[in-house]
């Protein structure tokens, strides 16, 4: 594969899927869940992936995380290939470049929510006090700064969804991977929080996130369609082209004059 | 019709003249449905005709006037108060176009339905996009003068909102269609496949007979 891009603008992708396959079991029980994706993801790009389930989306994106190995094909993030680092460089490499929201949020239920979200800040070096700061500081700009010391348990699933996505997002992770982040959100707090990973991408990371529903993906750059393993159609939005877009222009125009 | 009693909506507030209509109509709908001068004036002279508004003179520029009279207003009262009526769907060329693909030999459907979904997605993207800046308050020219422009901000994100949530309909639509059309292909598959069985029994069983012979 051609390393250069014409169509995006700038360099190296943050995420890299070079002819990705997956084969889960063996022999009669193969199952092909990724049948050759190939995927970049830039700087500043907000991908979502869409297809009905059984697809290969939550595969594409366990793949891209470093949660799971491809059978062929390779997964680089910000150029380096995960296949071919040790345990612990891997540990580090998805502790220090990659958030990620999963679909069951994973908290740890004996952290309080500030605790699981500095965590990995921690991990990283940081003193105990400037993470904390810095979670707080997640938690504010997911609008749950109350929730600072509660446990897993006692949070609602929406609330706990959130600290897994405030988790995600701290530190200067370059990607984000997030399953269906605003699955037991209500309309305008998973907007909220849409609009969080759209702040994040215009700030210059990249993401990638699986959803069904159309409204969410819409909030993306490129909306990716996965069926049976294939990556078989994309919609891209920019900001000309839309007959909408064009008439507000018009609409402008002509207060304008 | 809509326009009718849009223009009903903003003559309530007080007389106004054709060229305002069409600029405030535009600024609450952020010019999705763009009216043109003539349209607004076909519409007045249709009000005016069925005593719904009435001339309320010129200014010093020549701009006719026209203000709403008591059957207008009521008029207005009736229609905030009375749903808008789903008797008559409108006609819908997405399914009429479906409906004509499933009967019509040799259209690839499933292809039909892809291109229309990438297509709605893009105009959701786009819708979206709007929606992001109309929510992060990017003011917009043509939003009318500062105090009207915050209530039509609001009208405009009601507005983007309904296209957004008619856009995803179509689109969960034509998921549905998809995963129909499937699974009309498996009953399919499964009827050829038990007829293909019938047939090779019925085959078979003369060289059965023979072996008994």
């Amino acid at each position: 594969m051609s390393h250069t891009d014409p169509t995006s603008s700038g360099g190296r992708p943050v995420l890299h899927l070079d002819g990705i396959t997956r084969v889960h079991g063996q022999g009669a029980a193969e199952v092909h869940a990724l049948r050759g994706i190939d995927l970049r993801v830039h700087p500043g790009e907000f991908v979502a992936v869409m297809g009905p389930s059984g697809s290969g989306k939550s595969t594409l994106l366990t793949l891209a995380g470093g949660l799971d190995t491809p059978t062929t094909g390779q997964v680089l993030v910000e150029g380096v290939a995960l296949g071919g680092l040790n345990r612990k460089r891997l540990a580090e490499v998805r502790r220090r470049s990659v958030g990620y929201v999963f679909q069951d949020y994973n908290l740890i239920p004996a952290l309080t929510a500030a605790e699981n979200i500095s965590l990995p800040r921690e991990l990283d070096g940081l003193s105990a006090r400037a993470a904390r700061r810095e979670a707080l500081a997640a938690l504010e700009e997911l609008g749950i700064p109350e929730l600072a010391d509660r446990f897993p348990d006692d949070m609602s699933g929406g609330q706990q969804q959130r600290v897994a996505i405030a988790r995600a997002l701290i530190g200067d992770r370059r990607l984000v991977l997030a399953d269906e982040p605003t699955g037991a959100l209500d309309s305008t707090t998973g907007e909220a929080v849409l609009a969080v990973l759209r702040a994040r991408c215009d700030a210059g990371a990249a993401a990638m996130m699986v959803t069904h529903e159309a409204r969410h993906a819409a909030w993306a750059d490129r909306v990716v369609f996965l069926r049976d393993g294939r990556m078989v159609d994309e919609s891209i939005s920019q900001d000309a082209g839309s007959l909408l877009v064009s008439a507000a222009a018009n609409a402008k125009r002509q207060g304008e004059e | 019709m809509s326009i009718r009693h849009g223009l009903l909506a903003l003559l309530g507030q007080g007389p106004r003249y054709g060229y305002q209509l069409r600029t405030e109509f535009e600024a609450r709908t952020g010019a999705t449905w763009p009216l043109n001068v003539g349209q607004v004036y076909t519409t007045l002279s249709r009000l005016e005709r069925d005593g719904l508004v009435e001339p309320a003179g010129e200014d010093e520029e020549g701009h006719q006037f026209y203000e709403v009279t008591d059957a207008g207003r009521a008029e207005l009262r009736a229609w905030f108060d009375t749903p808008v009526p789903r008797t008559n769907p409108p006609r819908d060329e997405l399914a009429i176009k479906l409906a004509m693909a499933v009967t019509v030999p040799g259209v690839d459907v499933s292809a039909v339905v892809q291109g229309q979904r990438r297509h709605s997605i893009k105009a959701l993207q786009d819708y979206t996009r709007l929606k992001g800046r109309a929510l992060a308050g990017e003011p917009r020219l043509g939003a009318g003068t500062a105090s009207a422009s915050a209530n039509n901000d609001l009208a405009w994100l009601l507005v983007l909102e309904q296209l957004i949530f008619q856009t995803e309909a179509e689109i969960r639509w034509l998921d549905h269609c998809e995963t129909r059309l499937a699974q009309q292909a498996e009953i399919e598959q499964a009827r050829a496949a038990e007829a293909a069985g019938q047939e090779t029994a019925r085959t078979f069983r003369p060289g059965r007979r023979r072996t008994r012979s």
